[in-house]
């Protein structure tokens, strides 16, 4: 295999993996630009990964399944904006709750489902003429899974949300300055909900992704730290929908690499790399400059109350 | 109850019923009655001013009308007709605009991006350029000209103000609520700011304006709200007043303005700045050559409009900020950019400008936060041991010599009053007799009681052979303790004056960047 | 203040000892009846459930030993998070730091040949270094670069899962231990003594209690204690009063590690003699050590009480697993419940109800 070659089957892989770090950390920069920090994502994921396989199991449908993960996903993000936004706990605790819970009850239920091939995976779809391109076709066109694709143009319709839209102006003043938009009539409440519900439906699509696409089985603690990767790439591509897609095709590279490089270097070694990469990628975030200059929004974290506290 | 409706009935346009008209009502939180039955209306074509203390309630008032705050008694009509004003969105559509005196601007976003917020009636897709358009025309019919595009954090804090305007003007309010809103201005901008008022009257507008200067009343108001612990005292037309009547309304008792105070006599430098330069947390230049002296024993005061350099020059003589350039001495010792622990136990105390933020730890005890500071140095440790009976003796005396009124030594500094928590941090600062006292806005929202004790106890130090920088927005207070005053304008000192000799006027024109020909840098 | 019905509700600053108390106490009841639910669509009769949980924990000296040997590392990370939390340093990675622990004293009681009496000292020294050094690294990561603490602290958990993986598959791989991921068995001088019928390794239970007096005292008696409670409510106000970012964030993650790696090497020494896949060692102690300290609300001592209800639930989960053949992660679901239920509640402890119907006359 020449490295041409090598290369194009390596970020053609790197997408596959990326696809669920694509959807996670669209769905954490949303929660996030609303002001809320969710370290929940890596339960989330787990609650959309085990119940879009059983789901797409027992319904011979992949497609409901990964719905299925979707409201699974939203409804456990719920629970983080409930004690979040109304509750106005602190935002690290509950996220991390929200883990253990997921993490608990994914195992708890997925029980029985262990191990067991899927039998109607998501089929890989290759895009007519794009696929004929020549080095970008095969990159990026050839056998990808419908999710990866959907993720690309999802990446792209959030960002023109964010940055043209009056929605965009709403989110974003919410996460910047929630007395501002609460003293302009903005529903503050309301926009942080939709954005962490938002967030959870993403994660809870990724985490489908895995279970009935990416495996396609069902195994208990699946996610294995990618719900964290999506924290940190989060802040990694400073809360931009467009560049969450280079984030995620790096630490899909990471991943896939990790089973490509097994010949040479050990593998529990090589599974190490994404989780320091992340440190490290960080680090370097932090010797550029302060994070408020690269977007990180002023209100993030924050609980808001009016005025009467 | 005083202040029926009409009572007197003159100013604005007497013949139309109020534009606003609020009712009995009454607002109350933890332990103080904020709004006690107050009635007050508001008429179209007039300036109304709410005037009072710090802590008075006009603020609690104006966000009860602006649906901020939820009433617990009373009603509120508007054009007429009762309303029920739930939320920020209710009072907008009721034609109710307000700029707080902390502007609600979403700083990193554009002007027009600001103005769309929240906007109804807007397109989806790039709401900012359609608005771009309007806040042109807008800035035109009331002389308020902004570029549309420019980032908020960009702006002077007279620009933003008036982005805060055009954005009430953009919803349609007849009625504009201003809150103090000439604390961040210069006397010329101050100008222009009430020509713009004017023109809203013209238009039909009616203007709400929360102060607590009487001559802003005198100039720009038709009517006078006077508000005393969240009473209404009374509501009269201004041309039927004067300052001294209306003083007496809004404390309560006959107000002395001068302070009698020793004469001075400067002793050795306590602080000296050469050629001080810095930049500000964006990385701009903030301070441009900074050259003062202070000796013992005088008192020099810092003038100026916020934002011109004041904070960070409080910053890098404490030790909290990189100075560029220059040097700090301070009691002979060169103390530039040395760690702040170095500086304070060098001597220098620091009363710094947000007291809740900076000055105490607020979930700590009161005895607790009285070490910050003087924690790691006998008596109150030896080795790496706190001692706590000397915490504790240390802690009754002060609180018994500055009248720190708190249940006990143990209760948590958030639970104080404002003026108690700032006895706290002076009772701290000025213990072990600095030689340098560098405060910063001292008595800023402090109600009249508190601020004449902190007044005179940085007198006192003066008195005692202290040097006292003092900076402070509140001219006349500057113009009462300082012996010198030097007037600082984008980062640089305009002039330096003797107190004695001060003209308001010539430190106005400073403020707004005029040289004086007598700087005097001794 | 606000009314509901005939109650009226009033703030206060500050909650009394007594609703902290008793609210979290609530809070954890209501995470058991939601648990029951769960159970109960398991298709376990949560009655029958939390019957055997009784029997098999709490109604027998047997029961009550489990409940303290689950609560030994409990109590070290949570003492550990207590004083990390104090500082506003958000240490999430406690589960790694146990396991650079246990990767040191396994490193010492295979490979060091000291001589036995100096055997197990040297394998608590080093397992607390090594703690210290993994839970140091983020701190450091934190004052000089900015990198957010959660983040680092929790990759670090991965990077030190897989380093442990790779010894017990690779260089360790015991030569006795038969195609097993484990290293070797521990010398019997590099094991702990337990008390005579159950498995108690008591001394690190004594070390454990004696860490907690001494960071109960560190906090409230010491310069070091003083600064990290200034720069845990407020670091401008840290900032202000001269004190040192880098050195108090280094100290607190010092202990901070320094305790999870002592709870990771009391665990070699005192339960398995030997290295093996890290989530057989750890079981995820460092992350429920989080709930302990939360519960604790500061007080070190006060994480020796919830560390032992923690204890309480992961000796549940062992019953639960044997007797009704639940696998073992219904205790991530206690855990997470409890832990929604406590920050849930929180607002309410500075909610003071009162009784006072309606005066008919009031309002119109």
């Amino acid at each position: 295999m020449g490295w041409e070659e090598w290369l194009i089957s390596t970020i053609a892989r790197a997408l596959a993996y990326g696809t669920p770090l694509l959807w996670g950390t669209l769905g954490e920069v949303y929660a996030e630009r609303s002001g809320v920090v969710n370290l929940g994502v890596e339960g989330m994921m787990a609650i959309g990964a085990f119940s879009a396989f059983a789901v797409a199991q027992s319904t011979g449908n992949p497609g409901l399944g990964i719905l299925v993960a979707a409201v699974a996903g939203g409804g456990a993000a719920l629970i983080h904006a409930f004690l979040t936004v109304t509750l106005r706990a602190n935002q690290y605790v509950s996220g991390l709750a929200l883990t253990m819970f997921g993490l608990g009850l994914s195992g708890l239920l997925g029980r029985g489902w262990e191990g067991v091939p899927l039998k109607h995976p998501l089929p890989a779809i290759t895009v007519p003429y794009l696929a004929d391109i020549p080095i970008l076709g095969p990159m990026l066109f050839q056998n990808q899974s419908i999710i990866t694709y959907l993720g690309l143009v999802l990446a792209v319709v959030l960002w023109v949300l964010l940055y043209r839209t009056r929605w965009g102006i709403t989110l974003r003043s919410v996460g910047e300055s929630p007395a501002t938009a609460d003293a302009l009539g903005v529903n503050v409440y309301l926009v942080r909900y939709l954005a962490v519900i938002l967030g959870g439906v993403l994660a809870g699509v990724a985490g489908g992704y895995l279970s009935v696409e990416y495996r396609p089985s069902w195994t208990e603690g699946m996610t294995g730290g990618m719900g964290w990767i999506v924290i940190a790439l989060t802040i990694f591509v400073a809360w931009d929908p467009v560049q969450a897609i280079g984030g995620a095709v790096l630490f899909g590279a990471l991943y896939h690499l990790s089973y490509r490089l097994q010949p040479w270097v050990a593998p529990e070694l090589l599974k190490l790399m994404p989780y320091a990469a992340a440190i490290i990628v960080l680090a370097f975030v932090g010797l550029g400059g302060a994070q408020r200059r690269r977007g990180a929004p002023g209100a993030l974290g924050v609980p808001y109350a009016r005025g009467e506290k | 109850m005083m202040a029926a409706p009409g009572a007197g009935d003159l100013g604005g346009n007497q013949n139309s019923p109020p534009l606003v008209l609020l009712e009995g009502v009454t607002k109350s939180f933890p332990g103080v009655v904020a709004n006690d039955r107050v009635t007050l209306d508001v008429r179209p074509g007039e300036v109304h001013a709410l005037l009072g203390e710090n802590g008075a309630g006009k603020t609690t008032l104006m966000n009860i009308l602006y649906g901020l705050y939820r009433p617990d008694a009373g009603e509120i009509y508007v054009k007429g007709r009762k309303v029920v004003i739930r939320s920020p969105r209710d009072a907008i559509a009721c034609g109710i605009g307000m700029v707080h005196q902390h502007f609600k601007l979403v700083y990193p976003h554009t002007v027009a991006e600001n103005v769309a917020l929240g906007l109804q009636g807007t397109p989806f897709f790039g709401p900012a350029r359609v608005v771009e358009r309007g806040l042109r025309e807008l800035g035109e019919r009331y002389n308020l000209p902004v570029d549309p595009k420019a980032r908020v954090w960009q702006l002077s804090a007279g620009e933003q103000q008036r982005v805060e305007i055009l954005k009430a003007l953009y919803r349609g309010a007849d009625v504009l609520i201003l809150d103090e809103p000439t604390s961040v201005l210069t006397p010329q901008e101050t100008g222009e700011l009430f020509k713009v008022l004017a023109r809203m009257k013209e238009e039909g507008h009616a203007v709400v304006f929360i102060t607590h200067k009487l001559d802003e009343v005198m100039e720009a108001a038709d009517r006078v709200t006077v508000m005393r612990r969240g009473k209404v005292i009374d509501t009269l037309p201004v041309a039927e007043t004067d300052k001294a009547s209306l003083a007496r309304m809004m404390v309560g008792r006959d107000v002395v303005f001068r302070i009698s105070k020793a004469e001075c006599t400067p002793g050795k430098e306590a602080l000296v700045l050469r050629d001080l330069r810095a930049v500000n947390d964006r990385g701009l230049p903030a301070l441009r050559g900074i050259s003062l002296t202070v000796c013992r024993g005088e008192i020099v005061g810092i003038a100026g409009v916020a934002g011109n350099g004041q904070r960070e020059l409080v910053e890098v003589i404490c030790g909290l900020r990189r100075a560029q350039g220059g040097e700090v001495v301070v009691l002979g010792r060169p103390l530039t950019n040395r760690s702040p622990r170095t500086v304070a136990d060098a001597g220098v105390a620091h009363i710094p400008e947000e007291r809740l933020r900076m000055g105490i730890v607020p979930g700590m005890t009161v005895e607790e936060n009285l070490i910050l500071k003087k924690h790691h140095r006998p008596p109150f440790s030896s080795g790496p041991l706190l001692r706590l009976a000397e915490v504790r003796r240390f802690a009754e005396q002060a609180i018994e010599e500055y009248e720190i009124i708190t249940p006990s030594p143990k209760t948590p500094a958030k639970l104080l009053s404002g003026g108690n928590i700032q006895k706290l941090i002076l009772a701290r600062e000025l213990s072990g007799e600095p030689g340098l006292v560098v405060a910063a806005h001292p008595t800023y929202g402090l109600d009249v009681g508190a601020t004449e004790l902190i007044r005179q106890l940085l007198l006192r130090q003066r008195d005692a052979g202290a040097g006292v920088l003092l900076v402070s927005e509140d001219l006349e207070e500057i113009v009462s303790l300082a012996d010198r005053i030097a007037v600082m304008f984008r980062g640089e000192i305009m002039g330096i004056v003797e107190a004695s000799a001060a003209e308001l006027g010539e430190i106005g024109l400073m403020m707004a960047g005029t040289r004086s020909g007598m700087g005097d840098p001794r | 203040m606000k009314r509901v019905g005939p109650f009226v509700l009033e703030r206060r600053l500050a909650p009394s000892r007594g609703a902290v108390l008793g609210i979290s106490l609530l809070a954890v009841v209501l995470a058991l009846l939601v648990a029951a639910v769960i159970f109960w669509g398991y298709g376990v009769n949560p009655w029958h459930a939390y019957r055997v949980i009784f029997q098999g924990t709490l109604a027998s000296p047997q029961g009550w030993a489990e409940v303290v040997r689950r609560a030994i590392p409990l109590i070290l990370c949570g003492v550990g998070l207590v004083v990390a939390f104090r500082a506003q340093f958000w240490n999430i990675g406690a589960e790694g730091q146990i396991l650079a622990g246990a990767v040191a004293a396994t490193g010492v009681a295979l490979f060091s040949g000291l001589p036995d009496p100096w055997l197990l000292p040297a394998m608590f020294l080093a397992g607390f270094l090594a703690g210290a050094v993994w839970g140091m690294i983020p701190a450091l990561l934190k004052v000089k670069l900015r990198v957010n603490d959660v983040i680092s602290t929790l990759m670090l958990n991965y990077v030190m899962m897989y380093i442990v993986e790779w010894l017990v598959h690779g260089p360790w791989k015991g030569p006795t231990a038969r195609g097993f991921a484990y290293s070797d068995l521990f010398p019997r001088a590099a094991r702990l003594p337990l008390i005579p019928g159950t498995r108690v390794h008591w001394i690190t239970l004594v070390v454990g209690v004696a860490m907690a007096i001494a960071c109960a005292f560190l906090l409230s008696r010491t310069k070091l204690g003083y600064e990290t409670r200034v720069v845990g409510q407020s670091q401008d106000a840290a900032r202000y009063a001269g004190i040192d970012f880098l050195k108090v964030t280094l100290w607190v993650m010092l202990i901070s590690g320094g305790l999870a790696g002592l709870a990771g090497a009391g665990e070699m020494a005192g339960v398995h003699y030997r290295l093996r896949s890290p989530a057989h060692i750890s079981m995820g102690y460092g992350y429920t050590a989080i709930i302990v300290a939360w519960l604790a609300r500061g007080s070190p001592l006060a994480a020796v009480v919830t560390a032992l209800l923690f204890g309480l639930i992961f000796a549940a989960g062992d019953v639960i697993k044997v007797a009704l053949a639940m696998p073992f992660q219904v205790t991530d679901v206690f855990n997470g419940l409890i832990l929604f239920f406590l920050i849930g509640s929180e607002l309410l402890m500075y909610w003071h109800i009162r009784w006072a119907p309606k005066r008919a006359a009031s309002e119109g």
